[in-house]
This record gives structure tokens, sequence and C-alpha cells, in this order.
């Protein structure tokens, strides 16, 4: 065994045979220096890659300006069907920054969950709570169906079949003058209880809230 | 060096021949082109010793038994290099713009450049040959044993660049910006997201906020040009100097040659 593991060491890096020793260098000293050139190394290197770190995640702890979108005319959406309508959820990327929303006038005979009070018009986002895929509406079996994985869904968005794990997103609606607008997305769980937007795969009954928490950016 | 054939000079023309012990026999500018080569690299090595690393790295033992399984790994490296190559110069048309303009210059390199849908083709294929590569190669290491002591980092280095083609697979797979690409990244970014705790975060930090956006596609591009590359680059050159170091193995059913002394004593 090396005598670098030996309990009583000397004082000098000369006595203990360092290479580059000279007379009267303290080990002390030798590792003050050492440590410097180190520090000075580590400073100079977080001074580029901490702000380079900050900018690529930055966006993460950003929150999303919310959005008011006029859709259509109060008198445009029946009451027990759904119109699609187009919805910008990221301006200035053209068709890739743009989304479907189905859109319904409240029915209180339908929407009978306690949660939907207040809401004039029911907008249901097609983004599929599985992996994302977009839903359509199909009119002659009153479902929502997925063609990605095969998720369905019911006329409120709930899931009768297939792998989604939560009802379908819902958009904020409120009625100004004549016009219907839609505003920020949220998520439901399955009893239509709302929760700030989650993105598709993260269930929200039980613990799902917990362990998929929404982010800074999606936080309404 | 071998002599090189005479010019056709008449006899008085000719330059005397040099007088024994003069020079290294080379006298004509013929004879210093011809070792120019040699002159050069003699002028590198040196000032480098690059010929010792060269050595090191090229000559080096293998064992018995050694056979086309091995050249698994050099295959998996040249559809590496195929794919930077072919990457670059895609580079010099593409354009990571989501509002149309990332489309667009992928079907004008399709469709206008002289011989761009066969190099967009080589990138675009020689993505999922490199990753039938890779695991054709793991396969090979895993059944010939060749990941146990003392290859076991070797080992880890190389599920780390399996992963890393994974992601360079799933950031190249947005860049065409079509249909499939769109939906394609939208369901990959959503699978990162169910990810407990961590994922939502995960899935921001690829879509560069909460919903796919203006800067998706140019993060993607960035990832897939920038970042990953350099990253499997580097671990590729550790990868090398493992197995350099190390040495290969010796397929499985191959024994190992008994001593000499031993073979005597039982003739």
């Amino acid at each position: 065994m090396s005598d670098k593991h030996a309990k009583h060491k000397p004082k000098y890096t000369l006595e203990r045979q360092i290479p580059g020793a000279f007379e009267g260098e303290t080990i002390t000293r030798r590792r003050f220096m050492t440590g410097t050139a180190h520090g000075a190394g580590a400073i100079a290197a977080s001074a580029f890659l901490l702000p380079a770190l900050g900018f690529a995640i930055g966006p993460i702890f950003k929150s999303d300006p919310k959005r008011w979108e006029v859709v259509g005319t109060v008198d445009e959406f029946p009451d027990n069907n759904y119109i699609p309508v187009v919805l910008t959820l990221a301006p200035g990327i053209g068709e890739a920054g743009k989304t479907t929303v189905y859109m319904r006038k409240f029915n209180p005979e339908i929407d009978t969950d306690p949660y939907d009070k207040n809401t004039p018009y029911i907008a249901i986002s097609s983004r599929c709570a599985h992996v994302g895929c977009p839903v359509r509406w199909v009119d002659a079996s009153e479902r929502f169906i997925c063609p990605c994985h095969g998720g369905v869904y019911d006329l409120l968005g709930r899931r009768v079949g297939g792998p989604p794990v939560r009802p379908l997103d819902r958009f904020y609606t409120r009625v100004t003058g004549e016009n219907v607008e839609v505003g920020p997305r949220f998520s439901v769980n399955s009893q239509l209880r709302h929760f700030s937007p989650r993105l598709p795969g993260e269930p929200l009954d039980g613990i799902g809230q917990y362990l998929y928490p929404s982010t800074p950016g999606q936080k309404i | 060096m071998p002599k090189l054939p005479a010019p056709p000079v008449p006899a008085p023309l000719k330059a005397p021949p040099p007088r024994p012990g003069k020079g290294n026999g080379a006298t004509g500018p013929l004879d210093h082109a011809a070792s120019a080569g040699i002159t050069v690299v003699d002028w590198v090595d040196e000032r480098t010793s690059l010929s010792g690393a060269a050595r090191w790295m090229l000559f080096r033992k293998v064992p018995k038994g050694t056979n086309w399984f091995y050249a698994l790994g050099s295959a998996t490296m040249f559809a590496f290099l195929n794919q930077a190559v072919t990457g670059v110069f895609l580079a010099m048309y593409y354009r990571p713009d989501a509002s149309g303009g990332a489309y667009e210059s992928i079907r004008y390199v399709t469709n206008n450049v002289f011989l761009g849908q066969f190099v967009r083709g080589m990138h675009k294929w020689g993505s999922s040959v490199m990753v039938v590569l890779v695991f054709l190669h793991m396969g090979r290491t895993f059944f010939f044993g060749a990941y146990k002591y003392p290859r076991e980092l070797n080992w880890v280095i190389g599920v780390v660049l399996l992963i890393l083609t994974m992601a360079m697979s799933f950031t190249g797979y947005l860049l065409p910006f079509d249909q499939r690409a769109y939906w394609a990244t939208q369901v990959g970014v959503n699978i990162n997201g169910t990810g407990p705790l961590l994922g939502p975060y995960l899935s921001n930090f690829l879509l560069g906020g909460s919903e796919f956006g203006a800067t998706t596609l140019s993060r993607f591009y960035a990832i897939h040009m920038l970042l990953l590359p350099g990253l499997i680059a580097a671990l590729i050159g550790a990868h090398l100097y493992l197995v350099a170091k190390l040495g290969t193995t010796a397929p499985p059913w191959k024994k190992a040659d008994k001593p000499q002394a031993l073979r005597e004593t039982e003739v």
C-alpha cells in the first residue's frame, strides 16, 4: 500500500516526494493553489454554462398569456350537437399553431354536472387525452373518436372506451355582445371537475393530479 | 524506393549519374515528387508523433476467431458518418420555419436540387439503417459476452449512445414538418409527459413552452444538428478508445489455446 493512505503525513511536499515539490512548500499551500486554479476554471465555465442552461429551460417557467378569440355568434351553435371551430393556440406559425375545438351551447338537460355552471357554451378540445391525436365528432354515433389508438368519448367528452386516461380537455367560453369567445384551456377529471391544463396521457383521478403537476406555463 | 523509368532524353543531355555516396538516390524532380508524400507525413509526424497513436489504434492484436460480426460496430460508425455528412449538406437548404418554410425547403431539396432527393434519401433511410445496426451491434456484444469485465464501462457508453441515437431519430422526425412529422411529435412529446412528476416539465422543455409553438421546431433542429451530434461524436471517441485499449474478445466458441508445455506433456 502506498504511503498516501498513511495516518501521519509530513507537512512538506518535499518530504512526501510529490513531483514538482520544492523547498519549503507545504501541502496546504499546494492545495490552496490547486483549489484556486480549479475554482477559477469552474467560475469561467459557469459564466457561460449557467446563462445557456437558463436560456434553454426558461420557457418551462414562463406563463402563457391568456388569449380570448372570437369563434362565432351566439345563435351559431345548437345545444344538442357540436360545431367545429378553429382556434389559434400559438400565433405566428400558421397551421401548426391551430387546433379544432368542438362548440355547443350549454344545455341544462345534458350538462347536469355541478362544475359546468356559469358556462354559456361548452368548448371541447379535439386533443385526445391519450397521446394527443386529433379526435373527430361522429354525429351518427354521438361519440368523439380518435383515429390513432381508438379512444372513444361520449357527448360530454367523457371516456367510454380505449386508452385515454381522462375526459377530453375543455376551453373557457364567454359571450361579449353577440360574439362567443373561447379562452384558456382547462382539463377535467372523470367527474368533470376543473383543473389547470395537463398534457395528454396524464390522469387526474386520485393520485394522478399530484403525480402530474401542471407546469407554470399551463397554470390558469 | 523503386526506381522511376528514365525520361527519353538524348544521352548528351542527360544529367550525369550521382557519384557514389552522394545524395539519397533522389536526384531529379520526379524523384522528389514521388517522395513528397513521405516527406509531408514525416514532417507532420516529427512534430506530433501521431504515427505512434495510429499504430496503437490500427495495428492491434485481435483474437482468433474474429469474424464479420465484429464489423457491426464499424458499420454503425459509418452509418453515423453518413448521417453527419448528408446532414451537413441538407442543413445548407433547410429552414426551421414552422409557418410553412420548413416543409417548403424540404420540398425544394427533394424536387429541385440536383441529387437532393438522393442525399435526403440517404439521410432518411440511413437513420433507420443506423438504428438497426446499433441493435445488431448490441446483440453481438451481448451474445458474445463482450460486455463482461473489464468492458462494462464500454457497454454503458454504448447504452448512452443507443439512447442518443433514439433522441436523434425523435428530433429528426419533426424536421420535414408534414402531417406525419407534426402528429408523431405531438404523440412523442406527450408520451414523455406521462413520466410522473418530472414528465410535464420534460414535455415543456421539448416544446419550449406549454403548447407546440413558434420555437418548438427550431429547438428540435438545434438539438438534432448541434447538441446530439457533438455528444455522439465525443462518446464514439471514448467508445473506440476503450476498444483499442482493452482489445476485443474472442467469440465464445473459441477455447483458449493450452500452453506449449502442457501440450507437449499430453503427447
